[in-house]
Order: structure tokens, then sequence, then C-alpha cells
């Protein structure tokens, strides 16, 4: 499926990559086919400002970008599906006029993977902290949250609840824990205000949210290693939302908080560290399965007790996942 | 809201807001046609206001703004095919279709709402109202002689445990006398507060169906948008047939309705986005700096400190049709970046009208091929019968035919 690099280079080539393979059971795989569906919509039916000129510069920048950092860490794999990911969340999420800035934006996205790291892990959610950094720093560009309409929120709701049902995402966790605080907290406050139910039901009824909730906060890579520290992150990060929004009175609440909470992560980890691990094998761990593998595939975890360190090389290298313990 | 048995809705209303940072001036336009005595408006507004903040504005200022704005008929006239070149292009401009918010009544007797403050400004006596209980509001409103519709009471309350205060406006008569004014002039405030919002559900308590509501929004930085609805452009640039011109406010209103039920009713209309330093083609003139100083760009030089031009200021015209079915929540915005010009605009050809001295034959298809677009066009944005459109033009079912020949043969 993934094509092959241009130029084929020498076995002893330093340079030497391949490209990893994405599996048909790989999450990242529906990710890729919903948001794109998504994106295709919202640029026809929904009359998204996104011209496909932008989309192939966004994809074609975290593409370049991914493959940059590749070499310059030297991992042995070029994976450009978590890429292509943040480059398609990127497309739905960021409106600028300015193609500088949604260049910026993809690079933000992609290298804030390699070089803002803790533990083996990445701090921020690439397509978040792209988000936050340029709201912050730019003027000149701004997410739309109120442009989904109701029929795009039903389809994608039940388009995210059947992958949630299907794959049993072990990081379901963090998305149920956001979005029961946050369902807590809308209609907790409107029963306070004597807000008729439609009021928070019409608040939930966000494509936005659930952008948010199903395909940004449950990043496997940014997320506590424990569940209580998943639970709480998620709650935080739902407060922090309501905050904003009902506090602040500021859009992109949810953006905010989640790069602000995500600082938090490295302290959840610390207290509620990874089931059944004392701290030095917990960071071994984590090199080496680097995210999305294992919830998809629970056998993974068998390997603890087998011939790990042989498999679980060839798995990162198969996934794409390899060398980044390195860092 | 209506007094006693006044029989008023207020189902239109027109309304600027000018923004920057936390920084708002909200003009509040009336159409009001009844009788001055029964005219009164309730307003949430987020923060206590002194009578400093408030200022009777000038009624034209809506006026241009409006006129500046509205969806617009461009005119063009096709050049002689034979070559002789006398192009002319006249724009008029129609729409105008803004009209205002309204009403609630008055008295006074007092039970357990702070008036926090009461002034006389312009032909309107002002109090501006807090209340701690929640029922308190609307049962002071009813003693004063305020009659509150049914679902009022409710809508109030919400509005009072977020801590809002309340701007109640009504006239004085002796002092409208005084002054002399036939309407009534806008009511502007000015206030500080993170809230970029306009409350809309008190407007729906008593409203008899939807109502329109045109919000126009100067900012500083570009297009202003909902937050919590859809904010989507109207179809634009449309070539359309000549009659449209005597009926373009039918042909308008027909449209909007089209695309309102098209969104399912629930979204916000751009007709207008664009900046305030110039237009093409202007509808209407750009308001001067002395204008949009009295709309409240408070961002604007001081009057004499310079005239250049209107720049610096971003116009957005927002048309919101709604009843609570479809907007349960108030209009929530944000500013964006967007500085992209946008109008709604429809364009009218005038085929070449003297004598054509060669065979352009050419030309004659493509005028031929332009009316069945004409047509189609109208059809499509208005949902106006074809029939209907066919007599409008004045064409034959022929002409209108757009089947291809073999398309025709056997049917």
């Amino acid at each position: 499926m993934p094509a092959l690099p241009t130029a084929p280079l020498s076995r002893k080539d330093p340079r030497l990559f391949q490209i990893a393979s994405l599996s048909r059971k790989d999450p990242r795989l529906f990710q890729i086919a919903s948001l794109a569906v998504l994106l295709l919509y919202g640029m026809t039916a929904l009359s998204f400002d996104v011209s496909p000129l932008r989309v192939l510069l966004v994809v074609s920048t975290a593409l370049a970008a991914q493959l940059a950092c590749t070499r310059t860490f030297r991992l042995p794999v070029f994976d450009p599906w978590s890429a292509l990911i943040s480059a398609l969340s990127l497309c739905l999420l960021l409106r600028t006029g300015s193609p500088a800035i949604a260049t910026a934006a993809a690079v933000i996205a992609i290298s804030s993977k390699f070089l803002l790291r803790w533990n083996g892990k990445h701090l921020f959610n690439p397509t978040n902290i792209a988000l936050a950094a340029i709201l912050a720093a730019t003027s000149r560009a701004w997410v739309s949250p109120g442009q989904w309409g109701n029929a795009a929120f039903f389809a994608f709701f039940i388009a995210c609840a059947g992958r949630f049902v299907v794959q049993r995402a072990a990081r379901g966790d963090v998305t149920l824990a956001f979005l029961g605080t946050y369902l807590l907290l809308v209609f907790g406050r409107s029963a306070a205000l004597h807000e008729p139910l439609t009021i928070p039901l019409h608040r939930l009824e966000s494509g936005a949210l659930l952008l948010f909730a199903f395909f940004m906060i449950s990043d496997p890579k940014t997320t506590p290693d424990s569940r209580t520290g998943r639970i709480l992150f998620g709650s935080f990060v739902a407060v922090g939302a309501a905050y904003v929004q009902f506090r602040l009175f500021r859009p992109n609440g949810a953006i905010w908080s989640l790069a602000l909470v995500s600082l938090l992560v490295p302290l959840l980890d610390l207290l509620w560290p990874a089931p059944g691990s004392s701290r030095v094998v917990r960071f071994r761990l984590k090199g080496d399965f680097h995210a999305p593998l294992l919830r998809l595939r629970p056998h993974a975890l068998s390997l603890r007790s087998g011939s790990l360190p042989a498999r679980s090389r060839l798995l990162r290298l198969l996934r794409g996942q390899g060398g980044r313990e390195a860092l | 809201m209506a007094r006693a048995d006044a029989k008023l809705y207020n189902r239109s209303s027109q309304v600027a807001l000018v923004r920057e940072g936390n920084r708002t001036v909200l003009t509040m336009g009336s159409d009001f046609q009844g009788d001055p005595k029964e005219f009164a408006v309730v307003i949430p507004v987020p923060t206590p206001i002194e009578k400093e903040q408030i200022h009777i504005g000038d009624p034209k200022l809506l006026v241009r703004l409006d006129a500046y704005s509205s969806p617009r008929l461009v005119e063009y006239h096709d050049p002689d095919p034979c070559g002789h070149r006398d192009e002319v292009q006249k724009m008029s401009a129609n729409g105008a279709m803004a009209r205002q918010p309204a009403s609630v009544k008055e008295k006074d007797k007092s039970l357990g709402v702070t008036i926090e403050a009461s002034y006389t400004v312009g032909e309107y006596d002002i109090l501006i109202l807090s209340a701690k209980d929640s029922g308190g509001l609307a049962k002071w409103l009813q003693a004063n002689g305020y009659r509150i519709p049914a679902g009022a009471a409710e809508v109030l309350d919400s509005y009072v445990r977020q801590n809002m205060r309340f701007f109640v406006a009504k006239v004085n008569l002796r002092e409208k006398a005084k002054l002399g004014f036939s309407t009534l002039r806008p009511i502007q405030v000015a206030y500080e507060s993170p809230k970029f919002m306009l409350p809309i559900r008190l407007g729906m308590v008593n409203a008899n169906g939807p109502q329109e509501l045109f919000v126009y929004t100067l900012t500083r930085k570009g297009r202003v948008e909902a937050t919590n609805y859809r904010t989507i452009r109207l179809p634009s640039d449309m070539d359309v047939p000549l009659f449209v011109k005597d009926r373009f406010a039918d042909f308008y209103r027909a449209l909007f309705s089209r695309q309102v039920r098209r969104e399912g009713g629930t979204s916000v209309f751009t007709e207008y986005a664009w900046d305030m330093a110039w237009c093409d083609p202007c509808a209407a003139e750009p308001l001067t700096p002395a204008e949009l100083r009295g709309i409240g760009v408070f961002w604007l030089p001081e009057a004499g400190a310079a005239a250049s031009g209107g720049s610096e200021v971003f116009l957005t015209r927002l048309h919101v049709r709604y009843d609570a079915a479809h907007f349960p929540e108030d209009l929530a915005f944000q500013e964006t970046a967007d500085r992209q010009n946008f109008q709604a605009r429809y364009v009218m050809h005038h085929p070449y009208a003297g004598a054509i001295s060669c065979d352009a034959a050419d030309y004659r298809d493509s005028v031929r091929t332009r009316r069945e677009n004409e047509a189609k066009n109208v059809i499509a944005l208005t949902g106006w019968s074809p029939d209907e459109v066919r007599r409008s033009m004045g064409v034959t079912a022929a002409e209108l035919d757009t089947r291809r020949w073999y398309e025709r043969i056997w049917n």
C-alpha cells in the first residue's frame, strides 16, 4: 500500500529508511479514512473555507517535515501515517488566509513530536499544540467551531461511536472521562441557571467537540500511562474547556485546555505509573510499545514475558515506531 | 414584548455591534410603529451601565449601514456586438430589507428588584435593574405594568442567575415632544465584557413565528461569525433575468427563505463582509469616519484628527431568521482573521438594444444561452415555478427549452 521511496538507496547508505506500512487493524487507518471523509464533506456540503490547494500544502508540508525529522533523528522507518492524521486534522480545524501560517502549523505539529518529548513519549498532541501555538502567536488564524451543522454532527457521532465500540480503544477511557465530565459541567451549569434542556443539548451537538473527543484527546502517545491518570487527565481537560467557555467566554476552550493539561502528564505518570511495572521497566516498555498498537492488539502484551527485545524491535520496524527511545 | 392589548410583534430587528478586545458598543435600531407610550425594551446586559455609557444615536446611521451593505443587483449593458463601443455599467442597489426590535411597557412600584440606576437620556427613560431573586424581576416588571408573556419569566430567570443586568427603556413623552423627533432613535450602549454575544431568547418569547435579525458587526481584524451556529455565505454573483429588477425585494426574500430551508433553519447567513474603506460596486457610499464614530467605532481618531477614510473597520452583515425551535441559545460570536470581501450580489445583463448592423450570430447565441442560464439560476435560487419565470421573462417555452435536439425528437 505505501509508496516506495523514489530512488533506491544502497543498503549501506546511512540514510536508508523504510516506509511504515499500515495494517488493516491499525486504528489509524480508520482515523485517516474518517478524517478524509469529513474533510471532503466539509469542503463540499458544508462549504468550509479550505481549498484543495491548501489541503495539498498542509499534507505535503507535514509529510516533508516527518521525513526531515526521520532523517535528522536517524529513525530507520519513515512513518507517514501519523503525520497524515495531523495534517488532515489541521485542515479540518485551522482557518487562515495565509499559506505561510498553514505551513508553519504543519511544521510545528510534526516537529513537536520529535522535539517536545518526555520519558519516551511526546508531550503534546501534534495538532493540538500546532493550533494552540498558532492561535497564541498570530491574530491571522482562527478555528470555526460552529461550522458543522446538525446533519454532520449526527453522522459523525455515529461514526465515532461505531469506532469506539468496534475497537474498544484502550485509551477510550480518556474520551469517556472527558465527555462525561464535560457533559456533567454543561448540564450542571444549565440546571443551575434554570436554562431549558435545549440549550445544553445544543451546546453538545458540536462536530468540533466530537473531533476533539474522539480524535485529539484520545491520542495514546500523549495521554498518561495509567487508567487513573488518564481519567484524571480527561476530566481536567473538560474542566479547563468549560472554564474557558463559561468563565472566560472565549472560543476553543478544549484546545487551550488540552495544551495546558498535557503539561501535567509527566506528573500524572509519576504519581500513577503504568500498571504492573516498576519505573525502569515501564520506561522501556513505553519506548517499545510506541502507542497505537497496544490498543489494537492486546495480545501484544504477551511480549512482556516472551522474547521481548528481539520481537519488539521487529515490530517497531514494521510499525514505523522504532528508534524513538534513542531521542 | 408588547404591552397590554397592543398587538406588537417584534419580528424584525437591526443591531450594530462594534467590538474590539472586550469593548463593545451595541446599537439597537427601532422601527417601532405604534404609540410611543406603548414602546419599551428589556435587554439583558453583562455589566452595570452608567449614564455616560448610554447614548441615543442618529437613526440615519443604521439606515446608512443597511444601505451600504444590503444585497445588491448589478446591471450591465452589453456593448454593440458589431464593435461600436458604448459600454455602460449601471448599478442599482435594492434591499434595505432590515427593520428593527422593540417593545415592552411601563409603570412603577417595587418588588425585590434593585434599581441600580435610572437615567433620562434623549427621549428615553432608562432603568438598570439587577435582581437576586429569580422570579423577582418578572414580578417587578408585571407590577410595574410591563406585561410579561408566559415564557418570559423563565428566560429572565436564567439571565438573573448569570448575574446579568437588565436595561429597561421606555419613551419619555415630554422629552420626546421637546426634542421633536417623530421616530424613536436607536439606543446605544457601550460596555466592557468578554461576552461577545447577542441575547435573542427574550425576543422569541412573544414572537409569532420566526423573526428576522440583522446584525452589523464592525471590527478591526476581520469577519465575524457565530461560534454556536453555522455561519455561511449566501449564494452570490449569479446572473439573473432582467425582470428581477422590478421584483428584487421579492426575489431576495424568496432566495433567503429557500436558503434558510436548505440549512434546516439553523444557520446564520453572511450577506456582506467588507473592508469599510471601499466597496465595489457600492450600494451606497461607505460610511464616513464621522458616521463610523457615531455608530461607536471607538478606535478611529477623534473627529477632525484625520479623515483618512474608514479603513481599519471591517463590516460584517449577518442575517438570521430565528425561532425558539431552531435557535435555542443566544447568539455567540467571534471575530476571525478573515478579510476576504464578500457581498450578496446578483447580476443583470441587458442585451444590446441598438440596431445590430452585422450578422452577430455568436452574440445572439450567447444571449440565448445566457438567458437560459439566468432562468435556471432564478428558479434554483428562489424556487419560483419555471412557468412563472418564463412568463416574467417574456420568453416562449421553446426559447427556454434547454434539451438538446435529440432529446426533443420523441418528446
